[in-house]
């Protein structure tokens, strides 16, 4: 980042806007391709999505370098407006609009550099149709500049209003602009598996950036599902997107008949976003040194909550075991460590390790013997598990050597009864499973302290949501 | 610890019996030894927690209640005795009932499982 502001303090005013780029080595990047317009300007985002995607590469490269060179989690990079600095110099490449032709007091020692920069947004948003044009060629009105003071400096004043009200604009739609951008590279990745899948893609999907969908009823559905069905297998921009969809649905006031697996996605995704509250809360509470008693309504908050998301699971397995199973409501890392449609149940003590010391004797006997019996059960479970898929095996690679077709067709039906009736099962063995964990995190609970149990609770959500992190990096890495 | 599908604890085959109740049946096996399963032999979930027991060193006496001949009644008792379906697998441990899958592990985690196997000497140190 702070590159940039060198550029840009170095650099001559006409220069300005695309040095940065220079200075990242990026030599096929053409100045004359981004200052190229041919219609006039339309900030929406179907022109920002008509770019050359080789423009759009550049950004997403160089964007993806700062995010491992200032440490900012990919993810966080979409949610926030910080960082942006040199997408904001990208924007002024695609072309924008310039008030009146031509900007006033750019010589004027009064303004600072990053006012330069601001003034040219001064009219982002009006519909004047001036452009730039090869180069940011910035004419000075020199009459003007030999009138009064005073209209010099009403004018100045009024410039800096501008340009501070610019820059709260400019600040919110590129954070739009940046997660449109990087949903739009999930989604092309997506469109291939979508095609191979057949999943119906709706027309009315806008290459609109955030999530205003109008529109009547059907409209907004039909939007929804497409761009969902998408969206389900593009967990970056997943769980922000979810929690507004379900927050935009709710707000719809109708009631919206969603695909099971969909259902559970929005709900687990405003379980997070709650969960996540939570437990910031206790972790304020905690680095406060609350008394016991409060902290314990912290803790109890916390674990009630995740009485909650054993409740969704239970639905959702009831409505589509296959997707639970399947882990498409996880980010890929998470999925990756993924047993029976959740976390292990012998994980969590693996994980909060040497967290709880000190604990006295009878602490460490029960920490002990739930190792062991969540170990047993995980173990119990899984080689049940194993059961039912030589079951499956044994039953749907049984050859059905009967002389005529009729006899074929029933045994094949037979078989497949058989077959469904295995299938059925594994709903029990999710149930099951999730019951294990459950009931692991209660006994957990019940044997630590208030302030062993908030630590454990902080101790295991940390770790959850560092492998999110670490999925959204992996994801955002910078591929050749 | 050697555990071999088909050979769990003791199978003991139906002999000529009058028509008794089912549930009678029932609870008459399950008080002959420390750890009763009643199981059939094609599902899954019962397998599981075969699986358990044996891992934690227990041997129970396990029937197959598909292989019984009059395993249809005990089936229907049983359901009828735990307000659900399926059935089985369902345990008892010192002839008292401790319930189907769920409960098993829920007193296994919760720490009171170990203890009752001890009591019923089905588990010693």
């Amino acid at each position: 980042m702070q590159s940039f502001k060198a550029a840009a303090t170095h650099t001559t005013p006409d220069m300005f806007c695309h040095s940065s780029f220079f200075l990242r080595g990026d030599d096929d990047f053409n100045p004359a391709n981004a200052f190229h317009h041919d219609d006039s300007v339309d900030l929406s985002s179907s022109s920002i999505f008509s770019l050359k995607s080789s423009n759009v590469d550049v950004v997403g490269n160089s964007l993806h370098y700062d995010a491992f060179n200032t440490g900012i989690r990919a993810a966080e990079i979409v949610s926030s407006g910080t960082g942006c600095l040199d997408t904001g110099q990208f924007m002024y490449q695609k072309g924008t609009t310039l008030g009146n032709g031509h900007i006033e007091n750019w010589g004027d020692s009064g303004l600072a550099d990053n006012s330069q920069q601001t003034d040219t947004s001064t009219d982002v948003d009006t519909d004047d149709k001036n452009q730039l044009q090869h180069g940011a060629i910035i004419t000075v009105d020199q009459s003007k500049l030999k009138t009064g003071d005073q209209k010099t400096l009403r004018r100045l004043a009024q410039n800096r209003e501008a340009a501070r009200k610019s820059r709260l604009r400019k600040k919110a739609y590129v954070q739009q602009l940046e997660s449109s951008r990087l949903r739009l590279t999930q989604l092309e990745q997506d469109l291939q598996k979508a095609r191979q899948q057949g999943i119906f893609i709706a027309s009315g999907l806008s290459g609109g950036h955030g999530l205003s969908v109008s529109g009547n009823g059907e409209e907004v559905f039909d939007t929804v599902l497409g761009v969902c069905s998408w969206c389900l297998t593009s967990f970056f921009f997943f769980r922000s997107f979810l929690y507004k969809l379900s927050q935009m649905i709710s707000s719809h006031g109708s009631m919206v008949l969603l695909p099971a697996a969909l259902a559970f996605d929005m709900d687990y995704a405003h379980w997070l976003n709650e969960h996540q509250r939570l437990i910031n809360d206790l972790r304020s509470g905690l680095n406060s040194h609350l008394g016991d008693s409060e902290l314990r309504i912290l803790v109890e908050s916390v674990m009630a909550h995740y009485d909650e998301v054993f409740k969704l699971k239970s639905i959702g397995v009831k409505a589509d075991a296959f997707h639970m199973l399947s882990g498409m409501w996880k980010t890929p890392a998470e999925r990756c460590f993924m047993w029976l449609g959740g976390f292990r149940s012998s994980e969590l003590l693996k994980i909060l390790g040497n967290h709880l010391e000190p604990l006295t004797d009878q602490q460490l006997m029960g920490i002990c013997n739930l190792q062991q019996s969540s170990q047993q059960a995980e173990d119990a479970l899984s080689q049940g598990m194993e059961a039912l898929q030589q079951a499956l095996v044994d039953t749907l690679s049984s050859a059905c050597l009967a002389p005529t077709a009729s006899g074929n067709v029933a045994d094949y039906m037979s078989q497949m009864a058989i077959a469904m009736s295995k299938l059925a099962t594994l709903e029990n063995f999710l149930h099951q499973a999730d019951l294990l964990r459950h009931q692991t995190l209660q006994q957990m609970h019940r044997i630590l302290t208030t302030r062993q149990a908030a630590r454990a609770l902080l101790v295991f959500s940390d770790y959850n949501s560092r492998l999110r992190a670490l999925s959204s990096l992996w994801l955002a890495r910078p591929r050749n | 610890m050697h555990c071999q599908t088909g050979s769990w604890g003791s199978y003991v085959p139906t002999t000529r019996t009058t028509v008794g109740d089912p549930l009678e049946r029932i609870e008459r096996l399950a008080s002959e030894n420390a750890v009763v399963i009643f199981s059939i032999s094609s599902c899954c979930m019962c397998h599981a927690i075969k699986r358990l027991f044996c891992g934690m060193g227990v041997n129970p006496t396990v029937y197959e209640l598909d292989q019984d001949p009059r395993g249809k009644d005990m089936e229907k008792a049983l359901m009828r005795l735990l307000g659900s379906s399926p059935a089985v697998p369902v345990v008892f441990i010192g002839g008292k009932l401790v319930g189907t899958m769920d409960r098993v592990m829920a007193s296994h985690i919760n720490g009171t499982l170990v203890p009752l196997l001890k009591q019923a000497g089905a588990l010693w140190l």
